[in-house]
């Protein structure tokens, strides 16, 4: 059954490009990135490339690639995307354990601390959860069965974030799903935190039987005025339950105890928060531009004790055109690993663009209420230099024109995937013409 | 105030609006994005504008503690006003002239009967989307469902307004002893309603002395337009009464 394409070039398919991805192991052993269907591993430690072995049925990803993470103790890697397949790999042997099918395509994904379940979200605003039980690296696991862990009514899942108390790690989210450890062993206060694109944020309570659903709702923290682009946990030895930070795009950040679900502080900048990262004491947030706005990346402090934001500065050393798409960092939080890049547009004579940088300065000891100073780090000093800028980025250095020719399609296809496209009344009912919502045949 | 002489939707001789001009199709997409205000969150809601009798308690103890998903035309809010006259409640309803309808319904009848059903109110809005923006958790003791639309088609199915998802967010604005009722004359929904609650793990069905000694279950059938239509044709309901119950860990 063909679908008949609406005129007018509305096949956004062909014009979506991807936003590449970064995620940085949480012990700094490796660094991933994706653009496009693209999955790039280097193993630091190792000091050189790593090939992924995929022998599952579906090999490597055909479409987009969504969402990435690492698991918090590090042994495990998802990935997913355009192509409704979720990927769990060990990050030892770099071999795909686990296929899951999606129904629908997957906007986020993450992986419990102790390694023992994967919740990804999809378009629908359904989290789904796998239970990797019984797998110890050699097997491959495939045709594992999810189940519905809770919904969003129809919205898309913009971000997943999970606080469970096993182990303390930090996370860092940029629309993916993770999950955080606290450092108590204890049976309550196991929460999931889901942000979607209709400005709410749900703090569900992670139950001991994941697969049996997610019924118990802690909280929602309402107080967005525009999709909630992006979540992630601060805490520190003090604040081990730590508190929520949320970025939106009404150009704020926001400070959540997600308990009560009650707004402690906001934090205005006049530009849409893309991606939120977390670091010590520091949020750093890379601005989506849709407006001339400022690109780049901000680091607003946050002071846990007052529950306040302070001081918010913009990075302003990495050069005009370099938008990230995508922060990631380990837990010691000495480096910000930024990437900027998009997959290759369909039909178009470029290749696919990403770029690395890597900002160091994060040093632990600074003076209360002052922001470091965040320096680019130069490419043959970056760790892996240039084996893993070849391998990473596909060529060593990266030409200023093909940074400005892709810096247009990446604004677009952030805004894409946050802002609800608006029809005219004729176009959707144009649209409602062509329905796209029968059931595939099995 | 309502002129009744320049208000032709407005019948004379009851004061009351006339259905005739509020005529809408039953059915209405709860997926598509609607052009209606939304509050951010509860504390955002004045509702004092809805119970201007109750302003001064409004702000600061009283809080509304029923709620009828998709009034409709609001029979039910109507008869349970009287019944419960110190409680407040509020209907949603997605359809915009069906809204409008029970909004002046409201204002007739306060202006008719003199102290009464100051505690009733309406609002448009997708109650399947923003449930948790107008009431807190834990906020209502009392929730409706009334003849809700079936959709029929499996692939459908996802638009109904119980099923085991929206339960969650139901069961998170619902105090622990709230009563949630559904009530239909479509058989296989009435099976579905009442599997989903089953399997709820937030849910228990009420037993048959306590749907006895319930007043607002006799009203289930008879107090709405829909009860009333589906009496008057020899219908059969089908009904479904559960309590929101603590979750056992």
């Amino acid at each position: 059954m063909e679908n008949t394409q609406p005129e007018g070039g509305e096949n956004n398919r062909d014009l979506e490009v991807a936003p590449a991805l970064i995620s940085v192991h949480p012990t700094q052993d490796s660094v991933a990135i994706t653009v496009g269907s693209d999955l790039r591993v280097f193993d630091l430690r190792g000091n050189c490339a790593v090939t992924l072995v995929d022998e599952t049925g579906e090999a490597f990803h055909k479409d987009s690639i969504r969402a990435i993470r690492y698991g918090a103790n590090g042994k495990l890697f998802v990935s997913s995307g355009d192509d409704k397949l979720v990927k769990v790999w060990s990050t030892d042997s770099w071999r795909c354990n686990a296929s899951v099918c999606s129904e629908k395509r997957v906007s986020a994904v993450a992986v419990s601390n102790d390694g023992l379940y994967v919740c990804y979200a999809d378009k629908f605003g359904v989290v789904w959860v796998v239970d990797l039980h019984g797998l110890d690296g050699n097997e491959t696991l495939v045709n594992k069965k999810a189940s519905p862990l809770l919904a969003h009514y129809c919205s898309i899942i913009t971000s997943l974030v999970g606080c469970s108390l096993f182990g303390s790690f930090l996370f860092f989210s940029a629309w993916d799903v993770i999950f955080v450890g606290n450092g108590e062993f204890s049976p309550d206060g196991r929460f999931i935190v889901t942000a979607d694109r209709d400005f709410k944020i749900r703090v569900t309570v992670f139950p001991k039987k994941p697969l049996d659903g997610a019924h118990e709702i802690q909280s929602f923290c309402l107080g967005h005025t525009e999709f909630v682009s992006c979540l992630a946990f601060l805490f520190t030895v003090d604040y081990p339950q730590g508190f929520l930070v949320s970025g939106s795009g009404d150009s704020t950040v926001r400070l959540w105890d997600i308990n009560p679900g009650t707004l402690l502080d906001t934090c205005e900048f006049g530009s849409k928060a893309g991606i939120v990262d977390y670091k010590g004491n520091e949020v750093s947030c890379s601005t989506v531009t849709d407006l001339c706005t400022i690109p780049g990346i901000l680091l607003v402090s946050c002071d846990l004790s007052s529950q306040t934001f302070g001081a918010v500065k913009v990075i302003s050393n990495m050069g005009d055109s370099f938008i990230p798409t995508s922060l990631g960092c380990s837990s010691s939080a000495e480096l910000l690993w930024t990437i900027t890049g998009v997959s290759k547009p369909h039909g178009s004579n470029h290749n696919s663009l990403t770029c690395v940088r890597v900002l160091s300065g994060f040093k632990k000891t600074i003076p209360d209420a002052a922001l470091p100073e965040l320096t680019v780090v130069e490419d043959n000093e970056v760790p892996g230099a240039e084996k893993l800028l070849q391998k990473l980025q596909g060529s060593v250095t990266v030409e200023e024109e093909v940074f400005l020719a892709a810096a247009e399609a990446v604004k677009t296809s952030m805004c894409n995937l946050l802002i609800k496209k608006q029809y005219t009344t004729e176009k959707r009912e144009f649209r409602k013409r062509s329905r796209n919502d029968k059931k595939t045949k099995q | 105030m309502l002129e009744n002489e320049a208000n032709p939707t407005i019948s004379k001789s009851t004061g009351l609006p006339r259905k005739h001009f509020y005529r809408a199709r039953a059915h209405s997409n709860p997926l598509s994005d609607s052009h209606f205000p939304v509050p951010i969150s509860p504390s955002h809601v004045d509702f004092s504008l809805h119970y201007p009798q109750f302003s001064c308690e409004v702000s600061c103890i009283k809080k509304v503690q029923f709620a009828d998903i998709g009034c409709g035309f609001g029979g039910l809010l109507i008869s349970l006003s009287t019944f419960f006259p110190e409680t407040l409640m509020i209907g949603m309803e997605l359809r915009d002239k069906v809204a409008e309808y029970v909004k002046e319904r409201i204002l007739a009848l306060r202006a008719t009967n003199p102290g009464q059903y100051q505690n009733v109110s309406v609002v448009r809005t997708n109650s399947m989307k923003y449930i948790p923006n107008y009431f807190e958790k834990g906020q209502l003791t009392k929730m409706f469902f009334l003849f809700p639309d079936p959709h029929f088609k499996e692939k459908n199915h996802r638009r109904r307004v119980i099923s085991p998802h929206l339960l969650d967010e139901y069961a998170h604005v619902l105090e622990v002893g709230g009563i949630i009722y559904t009530i239909t004359d479509v058989e296989e929904l009435g099976e579905w309603m009442k599997t989903c609650l089953d399997n709820h793990p937030m849910f228990e069905a009420l037993t048959e002395q306590e749907l006895q000694a319930d007043p607002a279950v006799k009203l289930l059938s008879t107090a709405t337009e829909e009860g009333q239509k589906v009496a008057r044709n020899g219908g059969q309901t089908f009904q479904a009464v559960y309590r929101r119950i603590a979750l056992s860990l």
